[in-house]
């Protein structure tokens, strides 16, 4: 058998600038279209992920009238005694947390400034809580019995130039339609890395919260996170009861689904598109390589070689430029996804509602499955593209070939 | 014994409206062993009748018989394979494989024909001794002179052990040493091998080697002289 590969190495080593420089295209076009997908990926991960873990959980039990839209406390639209579910329903294995939640509309105002938040009244010690207490960058978190005590986003903070232990007035709209106003003592001021989140939720014990609002024993959901989210029709099916709706995940973000959905089509497109300009890039190249070797083909034809053999060749020339271009490329987005996923790409706050939760810093995340299928992709377009010059190359008549007619 | 038999074949290319017949009818019969010379002025028709020989192109009426084998009707692969097995071919323009050494270049039609790394190795060597060229096995063309890339192309034409190698005025580019040492080594490789040789040529000197001599004008046989 010829070995085509060796022919097709020194083939392209005859113009080793050019050679490079069509790798050069499919390394950088590879490079940087792993980057985008670990970057998508990255955002849609932390986008799920965050929104999940601060808005809406996994599931939520709601009473069947509840609109989470409008943040009501009237008692018609709450769980009554929601803490004997929330335990019940932590008891089951799938479930890592669920606890109850309160969650009203109000303004903190300090001396003349003010800003709309939403109360959510807490059960602090809750595993679910773990993003704010985690996140306390002063002061302390509450505790269940703190009567008089709040924790503050730290884009709050900063607008309103709070400290911990500084003294804010919040308003709530109560039960009864009714409002009322307290002084509280901010404890601690936290952050999620999700300004969009933390500068609108403010923090109360539960306890403290339900009679803040006239909501006594009473909570607007239950929040629950699950060990693993693919779990969460089965819970829900569980935990039906009587008066109340379990929500899960996916119907809770409809929107964050469908922009997953959407943004693997976009990706699709943007591989295509770069994909396209570097396979233009190496057909190019090869048909530059068809034109000047045509006499060289036309002495391989009459020497024997045959049309198939001629394809042969120039394919290993194309397969070894995507070897040499989209190895490199593949390690290079690899080792900047590596290190953006370490170190973040800061966009700050996007301001995307609580629909669309986004870390203010965004960390790459590049799996292996795309990895694997975008490099497999940019081979066989590379070589696929290849096929037209090859083919041009192998219908060349002997005859005219050896007189250099294409 | 024949290995080529042509009659009345007629080669007309057309390019745009204009039509040129390149050969008008020719027939004539090459037997095995022959060194033969085709002769005739610039646009006599031997190129296009050598070409034709080789099943490098087609006649446009007429019959090619090669090592008893009609091949006009042969689809292109088929005409390549025929080829590899029975025909040798050395161009005017060196025509080697620029990024091969001479020992590749001679290996090549081997490698197309199947041959096993240890019969290529010892083909190779032998026709590389034949053309006195043995130690220049690694160089490239660009390494070599012109005499030199033509003994590569001959020793290349023989590797397959063909039935006849035709030759494409392979003096045109070479000085009077090199030319001669071709065609004397072309002559020792047909005494002794049996192998058929014919040349397209108008160069005197490579005329004064045939044992025949066709001369065409204008697409016709207009002599053709043996002894």
């Amino acid at each position: 058998m010829i070995n085509y590969f060796k022919l097709a190495y020194r083939n392209l080593g005859r113009h080793r600038r050019r050679s490079l420089l069509s790798a050069l295209a499919l390394a950088l076009g590879t490079a940087l279209l792993m980057f985008i997908a670990a970057f998508f990926q990255g955002e849609m991960r932390s986008s799920m992920e965050t929104t999940l873990k601060l808005n809406t959980g996994h599931l939520q039990v709601r009473d069947e009238d509840y609109d989470p839209d409008k943040l009501s406390v009237a008692w018609e639209y709450l769980i009554e005694n929601p803490d004997q579910a929330a335990a019940q329903i932590e008891s089951l294995d799938p479930v890592l947390a669920a606890t109850p939640r309160l969650l009203a509309s109000g303004i903190v105002s300090v001396r003349d400034e003010s800003a709309g938040v939403q109360i959510m009244g807490i059960v602090p010690e809750s595993e679910a809580n773990a993003p704010y207490r985690d996140g306390i960058v002063s002061g302390e978190f509450i505790t269940a019995d703190d009567r008089e005590g709040i924790i503050i986003g730290l884009p709050l903070a900063e607008s309103l130039d709070l400290r911990a232990g500084d003294s804010i007035n919040l308003l709530v709209n109560t039960s009864d339609g009714d409002v009322d106003e307290q002084q509280f003592t901010v404890r601690g001021i936290f952050t999620t890395g999700t300004s969009a989140w933390d500068k609108g939720v403010v923090f109360l014990p539960l306890a403290k919260a339900q009679a803040f609002a006239r909501a006594e024993n009473h909570a607007s959901i239950i929040f629950v996170l699950l060990n693993d989210r693919e779990q969460a029709d089965e819970v829900a099916a569980a935990i039906q009861g009587e008066g109340v709706v379990v929500k899960t995940w996916t119907q809770m973000n409809e929107l964050l689904v469908l922009v997953e959905d959407f943004s693997n089509a976009y990706l699709a497109v943007i591989n295509l598109i770069v994909l396209g300009v570097t396979a233009t890039v190496i057909v190019n190249t090869l048909l530059m390589s068809v034109f000047e070797r045509t006499r060289e083909i036309g002495i391989l034809s009459a020497i024997g070689m045959k049309g198939r053999q001629v394809i042969a060749l120039f394919l290993a020339e194309a397969s070894l430029l995507a070897f040499g271009g989209i190895g490199a490329g593949a390690l290079a987005g690899w080792a900047l996804s590596a290190y953006f996923g370490k170190v973040g790409v800061y966009f700050g706050d996007l301001g995307i509602g609580e629909q669309m939760l986004l870390e203010d810093r965004i960390y790459t995340y590049l799996t292996l499955d795309s990895a694997v299928s975008l490099i497999v992709t940019a081979f066989l377009v590379t070589v696929l593209a290849s096929l037209y010059p090859a083919r041009m190359a192998s219908r060349m008549e002997p005859v005219e070939a050896l007189h250099g007619k294409q | 014994m024949e290995v080529a038999k042509l009659t009345n074949v007629t080669r007309v290319y057309k390019i745009g409206e204009v039509e040129t017949r390149a050969l008008n009818g020719v027939s004539m019969a090459i037997s095995d062993g022959e060194f033969t010379s085709l002769v005739g002025p610039s646009g006599s028709g031997k190129t296009t009748l050598l070409q034709l020989i080789g099943c490098l192109d087609k006649p446009t009426s007429g019959s090619v018989i090669i090592g008893g084998q009609e091949t006009t009707n042969l689809s292109r692969n088929q005409r390549a394979d025929l080829r590899k097995g029975t025909i040798g071919f050395v161009f005017q323009f060196f025509a080697l494989i620029p990024t091969l050494t001479a020992y590749e270049n001679v290996e090549m039609p081997l490698l197309l024909n199947g041959k096993t790394p240890a019969q290529r190795k010892q083909r190779v060597m032998e026709l590389l001794e034949a053309v006195d060229l043995a130690d220049r096995g690694h160089h490239r063309p660009d390494q070599l002179s012109g005499g030199q890339q033509q003994r590569v192309a001959v020793a290349r034409a023989l590797s397959t052990n063909p039935k006849m190698i035709l030759a494409d005025e392979p003096t045109a580019n070479l000085d009077t040493a090199n030319g001669e040492q071709v065609m004397e080594i072309m002559k020792k490789l047909n005494k002794e091998t049996g192998v058929t040789f014919v040349f397209a040529t108008h160069d005197p000197r490579v005329i004064k080697y045939a044992s025949r001599v066709v001369t065409l004008e204008d697409g016709v046989i207009v002599k053709d002289t043996k002894g």
